[in-house]
């Protein structure tokens, strides 16, 4: 790891202006993901920029919507009543990601910015396009079991490893943004960038921005929600599919859906598709094949990869099942794994 | 107070003061020394373990003002004023009253009622992740995720173990809880 200095940044003027004075100034909040990348050699930041002291880390629940703020521990979300009771998505997804140790630390707004568990990227001996521009990609003719089967390009074909963004990508949520200029709203479906020829380009964050909040609104599919994550491990472990279902239903028939997937995009994968052919049809077993074959339309893998098309698709229908008639345990002590 | 300072002298030194196990130390480092090192390689402190370094295996798991983290994942220098408990912060305890009744459990250290659990389930083998398995033991109780076997795994699978001790460790576990012994 290189040498850097640090900073404590006292208020958000003062963070954004020391971010914009040094181009090479990396912000520090949680540090779960950017010990690794300095560790790793990803990353060689001038100096770090700790942003722990702000006054960010406010839950806020209001009648139109959540209001995380960027500091608020993925912990602390996860726990608090009005998420577990009104985004069950949200705190479900929260707490099926990383361990209880990393979950204390990491923060809201770092979590946004977690980048691929691409081991072409992680490991600096590869060439990787994402982590320098031109190298190559090392997953199109290597071992890519886990890589993605949408949204991917000719230069990269890294999965999204989040879990909450996949929840909140579901949910429309918007991410509120604070730079030199002043403040930005971006809807988080926007504010990650496919690949394409850039695949270091991952989002819409300027180097002088910084993340201070994350709005959810309500809606009436919010409250029955779930969020299935598959994984080679039960716990402590990545997705290879995930799916955050949400559901609005009018007795057996559903009146809207919303349904966002892990794992298998270069971002987050908002499923429009699969939630217009379940508007306005009963939640039988038609109904779910046809989502399930909306849900990957478009899906291009690799040999490796292939299972992933059979595998979310069957997660989507299996996901939309819980949201329907298993809903979250709400219960202080959380949910118990192996639901799924 | 006790001081320590690097092995080799450093211009971008900062002063970072951390109070372990209830002792105030005050370190002279650079930003970049992990938590962990600055345990383990600057106060002595070798009962926290370095398994990946990378936050995959909880060998270094402890408690940052009560909360349970990685030492691994962080730097020492974003922990300046904080209360930081290790493994060897656990034991030597005042005795409970039942090892002042038997004279020959109040011969025998005084552990932490959740490390002698952990020797009387045979809860580990090599022992390496078991600093960091106390460490989220105690925490699992303390967050309330103790209800069932499956919840306990669930809330523990941030530690592991190579040797396999898991289903020991989560019999300990249980055993503390059913106790009511406070930890």
């Amino acid at each position: 790891m290189q040498s850097f200095s640090y900073t404590r940044a006292t208020d958000l003027d003062g963070a954004i202006k020391a971010l914009a004075a040094d181009p090479h100034a990396a912000v520090v909040a949680g540090a779960t993901e950017l010990a690794n990348w300095l560790k790793d050699g990803i990353r060689a930041p001038s100096t770090l920029i700790d942003i722990n002291a702000l006054p960010l880390a406010g839950i806020e629940s209001r009648p139109d919507g959540l209001r995380i703020g960027a500091l608020a521990r993925n912990a602390d979300v996860a726990r608090e009543g009005a998420v577990r009771t009104g985004y069950p998505v949200v705190a479900e997804a929260l707490e099926k990601g990383a361990s209880a140790q990393i979950r204390n630390m990491a923060t809201v707004g770092g979590n946004l910015l977690q980048r691929t568990r691409c081991p072409y990227f992680r490991e600096t001996s590869f060439p990787c396009n994402k982590r320098l521009p031109s190298s190559g990609c090392a997953a199109q003719t290597g071992p890519h079991r886990g890589h993605a089967i949408l949204g991917g390009s000719d230069a990269c074909i890294a999965t999204h490893p989040g879990d909450l963004a996949v929840a909140l990508v579901a949910l429309d949520a918007v991410v509120q943004v604070q730079g030199p200029a002043g403040p930005r709203a971006i809807p988080l479906d926007e504010f990650y960038l496919l690949p394409g020829d850039t695949p270091e380009r991952e989002n819409l964050l300027q180097h002088d921005e910084l993340i201070v909040a994350v709005e959810v609104p309500a809606g009436p599919y919010a409250a029955r929600s779930r969020y299935l994550k598959v994984r080679d491990r039960e716990s402590y472990e990545f997705a290879l599919v995930s799916v955050a279902a949400c559901l609005e239903l009018d007795g057996g028939t559903v009146r809207s859906a919303r349904i966002a997937l892990g794992g298998v995009g270069t971002k987050p994968w908002r499923a429009r598709a699969a939630e217009a052919v379940l508007a306005g049809r009963p939640l039988d077993a038609d109904a779910l094949a046809a989502a399930e074959a909306a849900s990957v339309e478009g899906a291009r893998p690799l040999p490796d990869n292939r299972f992933k098309v059979t595998l979310a698709a069957r997660a989507v229908a299996r996901a939309l099942e819980l949201a329907a008639s298993e809903p979250f345990d709400t219960a202080a002590g959380g949910p118990v794994g192996g639901a799924a | 107070m006790s001081i320590a300072t690097p092995q080799s002298p450093s211009p971008a030194t900062v002063e970072v003061r951390l109070r372990v196990n209830g002792d105030d130390y005050h370190l002279a480092i650079e930003p970049r020394v992990t938590l962990l090192d600055a345990l383990r390689e600057y106060l002595g402190l070798f009962g926290t373990k370095k398994g990946c370094d990378r936050g995959e295996c909880g060998a270094c798991t402890v408690l940052a003002n009560g909360r349970r983290i990685n030492a691994c994942l962080t730097f020492a220098v974003m922990h300046d004023g904080q209360e930081i408990t290790t493994v060897e912060g656990l034991a030597g305890g005042l005795p409970l009253e039942s090892d002042v009744d038997d004279p020959t459990v109040a011969a025998e250290p005084r552990l932490h009622p959740m490390q002698r659990a952990f020797v009387e389930r045979d809860a580990f083998q090599c022992g390496y992740c078991t600093p960091g398995q106390l460490i989220s033991a105690i925490s699992v109780i303390r967050e309330g995720h103790t209800g069932s076997a499956a919840e306990i795994r669930e809330w523990m699978s941030g530690n592991i173990c190579r040797c396999g001790a898991y289903p020991n460790i989560v019999a300990a576990i249980q055993d503390i809880v059913a106790s009511g012994a406070d930890v």
